[in-house]
């Protein structure tokens, strides 16, 4: 896992750091910017690994979905032989969507528009009576359906880039790869995608989102009422471990623009932290899947796995929050003061259904457009996009917190510092 | 599943009452979300009731212990969930959203041993920071009589929308 950057004095036009007075500026215009935008999609979407999907998402050969990435329609599926291959969902022809549906399984794409067809591989393969098309007409792989540039996984976690030229998407993830970890090992038998797709626009600029997300600072304010909530089912105030919450609670750059938070908070975990509403069945779950971690990953890893949580942005735009239940979560920028998310819940495969009932019960008491605390969430930042409208005459936003201390806190703003030097390294040069 | 002109042999005993009387328990159900009044909204439901409203495409077959749902509330969530949005603190309904709520379609679909399945179509209006969002769907209510009045058992909201776009959240009770 990599250190914390040692942080330098950058005067840029959108991030300025002084390392010296210990703060952190972001202009404003970062947020409302269409050039911004423009020069975004160039130099960090069109330039870095985007999460497409889970594996578990396409269990069996043939199986595909389509979501967009990055702006396009993908389509993602296995072939016969059950590799994962990604395509852009646009004819060759004259540009229609070829595969209309979310998921499926097929051999075949056909297209609605004049029928041109491929196979699952992306290969031309319409029939036309002989002289239609000059001969060779799909040799050169132009009538083929294109196919993303990069498609690599991580632990079941895929990733395209629509960069041909990058380097491997390990190297790329750098330390999020060991949170990726913490998260491919919960299960002895592998993690999947839960059915149901977490769906919805938030009307601010994206990196409002990705702040969001990985920012302990927030918590107390924006979501007191989730924690009110929360103190009633953990049996009151007393049964809150205000001490450890004090004590383990730290902030770590992940490298390349990635980092996460790594805390221990009071709500269960479904693997693996008991609260007393689950009951002894609850706590005997529990106790077996740690004695299960401990023994498959050792009594180090076993306690990051089962009794710290983490927020984690993998840059872009990529969120895996690992707390009373886990969502993987990416968003994608419609203009500069609106975003589309998609947002899901992993957990185990082969979950013992109470234990799944448990987590998603956790999942939808906090997380989503319905939970208890996402909402506010929305309404925070939806308000401090329409805050920059006053950007002329208040041009900067501050993300100094804790930068002068030592090992930086989870409510601190190290995370988000770490995001925004890579951000400023694509936007503004080194 | 029973046709509504087999109730007679309902073993159960529970006959539905006639449609208008349905129709004016969800007109007035609305009209309490309408205006704020949450505490008495609450006091439709059973206390072995549940709330739901799940993602997109799923309808009265799964369960949220198997899908991911927007809303999963059994009774005791559904009553924090009132708490919760009459405080200043539930930022994203605060100051409160003004809603419009319109039903329409009312069906009796039949009887269940949950109740009476009443079915309807909806739309809410959500007005905030100067911005309408429009919430369209199918209502599913199994409807019981607790103290000689209508008590909502369970009710399983079905959206009608692709996604939450442009809305961004459910932060009212639809």
């Amino acid at each position: 896992m990599a250190t914390l950057a040692k942080p330098s004095s950058k005067v840029g036009r959108w991030v300025r750091e002084d390392a010296k007075a210990g703060t952190f500026k972001v202009n404003r215009e970062a947020f409302t910017s269409q050039d911004v935008l423009d020069l975004e999609r160039e130099q960090i979407f069109d330039r870095s690994w985007l999460y497409l999907g889970h594996a578990s998402e396409l269990k069996n050969p043939n199986d595909f979905l389509t979501r967009p990435v990055g702006g396009r329609e993908l389509i993602f599926n296995r072939n016969r032989k059950g590799e994962f291959q990604a395509f852009l969902n646009v004819c060759p022809h004259r540009g229609a969507q070829v595969v209309r549906e979310p998921t499926g399984n097929a051999i075949s794409f056909k297209c609605f528009y004049h029928g041109w067809a491929f196979n699952n591989n992306g290969k031309f393969a319409t029939k036309s009576r002989p002289g239609t098309y000059p001969d060779g007409f799909d040799c050169d792989g132009a009538v083929d359906l294109p196919r993303v540039p990069r498609i690599e996984s991580y632990r079941d976690f895929f990733f395209i880039s629509y960069d041909a030229n990058i380097g491997p998407l390990r190297e790329y993830l750098a330390g999020a790869a060991d949170i990726l970890d913490l998260v491919a090992d919960q299960s002895p038998n592998g993690m999947e995608i839960v059915s149901g797709t977490h769906e919805y626009s938030i009307r601010a600029n994206w990196k409002l989102l990705l702040e969001n997300s990985f920012d302990g600072f927030h918590a107390p304010d924006t979501h007191s009422t989730y924690f009110e909530y929360l103190v009633d089912e953990l049996g009151g105030a007393d049964a809150v471990d205000f001490q450890s919450m004090e004590q383990f609670n730290e902030a770590i750059d992940l490298g390349n623009g990635h980092a996460t938070t790594q805390a221990k908070a009071p709500w269960g975990r479904p693997v693996a932290r008991a609260i007393n509403t689950w009951g002894e069945k609850g706590k005997a779950d529990e106790q077996r899947m740690v004695a299960e971690l401990i023994d498959r990953v050792g009594p180090e890893r076993a306690l990051l796995i089962a009794d710290r949580d983490r927020n984690m942005g993998v840059f872009p735009n990529l969120v895996v929050n690992d707390i009373m239940a886990i969502t993987v979560r990416t968003f994608y920028p419609v203009s500069p003061d609106l975003m589309l998310v998609r947002a899901w819940a992993l957990a185990p495969v082969g979950e013992d259904p109470e234990v799944r009932h448990r987590r998603l019960n956790n999942f939808l008491e906090f997380l989503g457009p319905g939970g208890f605390a996402s909402p506010d969430d929305v309404e925070a930042l939806e308000s401090a996009q329409r805050g920059y409208g006053a950007m002329k005459f208040a041009p900067w936003n501050d993300i100094s917190r804790g930068m002068l201390r030592e090992k930086p806190r989870a409510d601190d703003e190290a995370q988000m510092r770490a995001f925004w030097r890579e951000w400023r390294r694509r936007m503004e040069g080194e | 599943m029973m046709a509504v002109t087999d109730l007679a042999e309902v073993s159960t005993g529970l006959r539905p009452r006639s449609r208008a009387d349905y129709e004016d328990f969800l007109y007035r159900e609305a009209a309490l979300l309408d205006e704020w009044r949450l505490e008495e909204w609450l006091s439709l439901f059973t206390p072995d009731s549940v709330y739901e409203v799940p993602t997109m495409g799923i309808g009265l077959e799964a369960g949220p212990d198997s899908t991911l749902f927007y809303i999963a509330d059994d009774y005791r969530r559904l009553r924090h969930r009132v708490v919760r949005l009459n405080k200043p603190t539930a930022h994203a309904e605060w100051p409160q959203s003004t809603t419009v709520r319109a039903i329409h379609n009312v069906r009796i679909v039949g009887v269940e041993d949950r109740g009476v399945h009443v079915a309807c179509t909806f739309t809410t209006y959500r007005s905030k920071h100067n911005v309408t969002d429009t919430y369209i769907g199918h209502g599913h209510y199994w409807l019981v009589e607790m103290n000689g009045e209508v008590r909502i058992r369970t009710k399983r909201v079905l959206l009608g929308m692709n996604s939450l776009q442009p809305h961004g959240k459910v932060s009212i009770i639809l």
